[in-house]
């Protein structure tokens, strides 16, 4: 049977491990080929590394790091930030990353995604949506890297996950802004609402605390995996622990 | 020398660095003398069944690659086109194993399209490839076509209906996993590949 996946989510800045709460205040953790080794060797089973400056910035990504975790890894990983290039996407996926990640840059350009997905095959294409709640409803945000830039867009998320599903998104990372770093668990009424439009792999971000988050986002929300960061980083949850608990609750998970 | 052929796509790196922590360096070429002087020769999956074979076709391998006798082994969608035949792009492949690639059906939405993540392989026939793979070990798979299960199959995985997850005919090899991200189990699987 598939596995739901477990998936912890490395902020990059400047080559080493950030990470803020709400999307403010980083903070320098370590090292990115200690987190990526430690992750591999306690059963993570896909890292996702995140820079955090880079699409705001309009810089282009660091590609030295992305080969250097290529080659101590044998989990896949998926690399996100500032990709807003065919060139770009290949540089990375060249350096040995599995799947880019676009966020910002689908919504300026959302041909963007299915150009990615005619390249390089809707496998290896991950849109990624931050999402917040307004009046009842959910938006997508646009610029989360730099709160000064950050801001709110037209698009309702729902309509924003057909349409880059439509335009060939491969899997669909949806970060619930209200929830991230915030621990109360993740927004499994947005998720499984997200759930019954996307026919790709779902991926829950934000709010992860306790180990039963996850339990009720695979169980209610039926996503296909779930990624969490500081949870992860700061060992308040082990991923070993985590998966002999999920296994427990009946929910499928690699040994 | 161990070759893999560069099919032109992006995405190649990480079995180079699989063989390289298996402490081997492998070649990356389209050139059918280097390919045939090989030891080894591992067909990578890029893009789609259709350009694979396009490409192959454009480089003159087809006959190359069918003509191979030492040990081959397709990775994905290397994998899919050593069949007969492919739904996606409805393309003839290299015809080493008998059967056709399909696309994974999604039952009117039931089944999230592509595969996606770590599924189990069941060892339905053993072979020097699966050498000290444990039964229902877990492989990573991204895939939306999948190669059905026939009398070449040594496993298969399950999703929505069962496929093959690694074929072997004579000195040709295949596996829809991806060995150089399947973790320890996948290591393990390269190792036996360089041993045959």
């Amino acid at each position: 049977m598939l596995a739901k996946r477990i998936i912890p989510c490395l902020d990059v800045r400047n080559g080493m491990v950030v990470k803020g709460v709400q999307f403010r205040d980083h903070q320098v953790m370590g090292d990115i080929l200690e987190y990526a080794q430690y992750y591999r060797d306690t059963g993570a089973d896909e890292l996702v590394f995140y820079d955090i400056t880079a699409s705001t910035d309009g810089r282009i990504l660091d590609k030295q790091w992305i080969s250097k975790v290529a080659q101590v890894l044998d989990i896949p990983f998926c690399v996100a930030g500032g990709i807003r290039t065919i060139n770009e996407a290949r540089a990375v996926l060249n350096s040995g990353a599995d799947k880019i990640s676009i966020n910002s840059p689908a919504l300026e350009n959302p041909q963007l995604v299915s150009e990615l997905a005619n390249e390089f095959g809707s496998q290896c294409v991950v849109v990624g949506i931050d999402s917040h709640e307004n009046n009842n409803d959910y938006y997508v945000y646009q610029y989360t890297g730099d709160i000064k830039k950050t801001r709110a867009t037209q698009r309702r998320t729902i309509d924003w996950a057909i349409e880059v599903q439509n335009l060939g998104a491969g899997e669909i990372v949806l970060n619930c802004m209200n929830q991230d770093g915030v621990k109360n668990g993740y927004d499994v009424q947005q998720l499984a609402m997200l759930r019954e439009v996307v026919h790709v792999p779902l991926i829950a971000s934000g709010g992860a605390g306790q180990k039963r988050h996850f339990r009720e986002v695979f169980r209610e929300a039926k996503v296909d995996g779930a990624l969490a960061a500081s949870v992860f980083h700061s060992i308040s949850i082990a991923i070993p622990d985590l998966k002999n608990y999920l296994r427990l609750e009946n929910i499928e998970v690699r040994s | 020398m161990i070759t893999i052929v560069d099919s032109g796509g992006a995405n190649l790196a990480s079995i180079q660095f699989a063989l390289n922590r298996l402490g081997v360096m492998a070649l990356l070429s389209a050139n059918a003398d280097a390919i045939k002087k090989s030891s080894h020769v591992i067909i990578p999956g890029v893009g789609s069944a259709e350009s694979a074979m396009r490409r192959l076709k454009a480089n003159s391998l087809i006959p190359v690659l069918q003509s191979l006798t030492q040990p081959v082994l397709g990775i994905c969608l290397g994998m899919q086109i050593l069949f007969d035949f492919s739904e996606e792009g409805n393309v003839d492949c290299l015809g080493l194993f008998a059967g056709r690639v399909r696309k994974i059906p999604s039952n009117n939405d039931q089944l999230i399209v592509p595969h996606m993540g770590w599924n189990t392989i069941k060892i339905t026939q053993s072979n020097l490839l699966l050498k000290e793979v444990p039964d229902d070990s877990y492989a990573y798979f991204v895939h939306s076509y999948a190669a059905p299960v026939g009398k070449c199959t040594l496993a298969s995985t399950c999703y929505g209906e069962d496929f093959s997850a690694a074929v072997a005919n004579a000195n040709f090899y295949g596996v829809q996993f991806h060995p150089e991200r399947s973790s320890a189990i996948g290591s393990v699987i390269l190792k036996n590949f360089l041993e045959l």
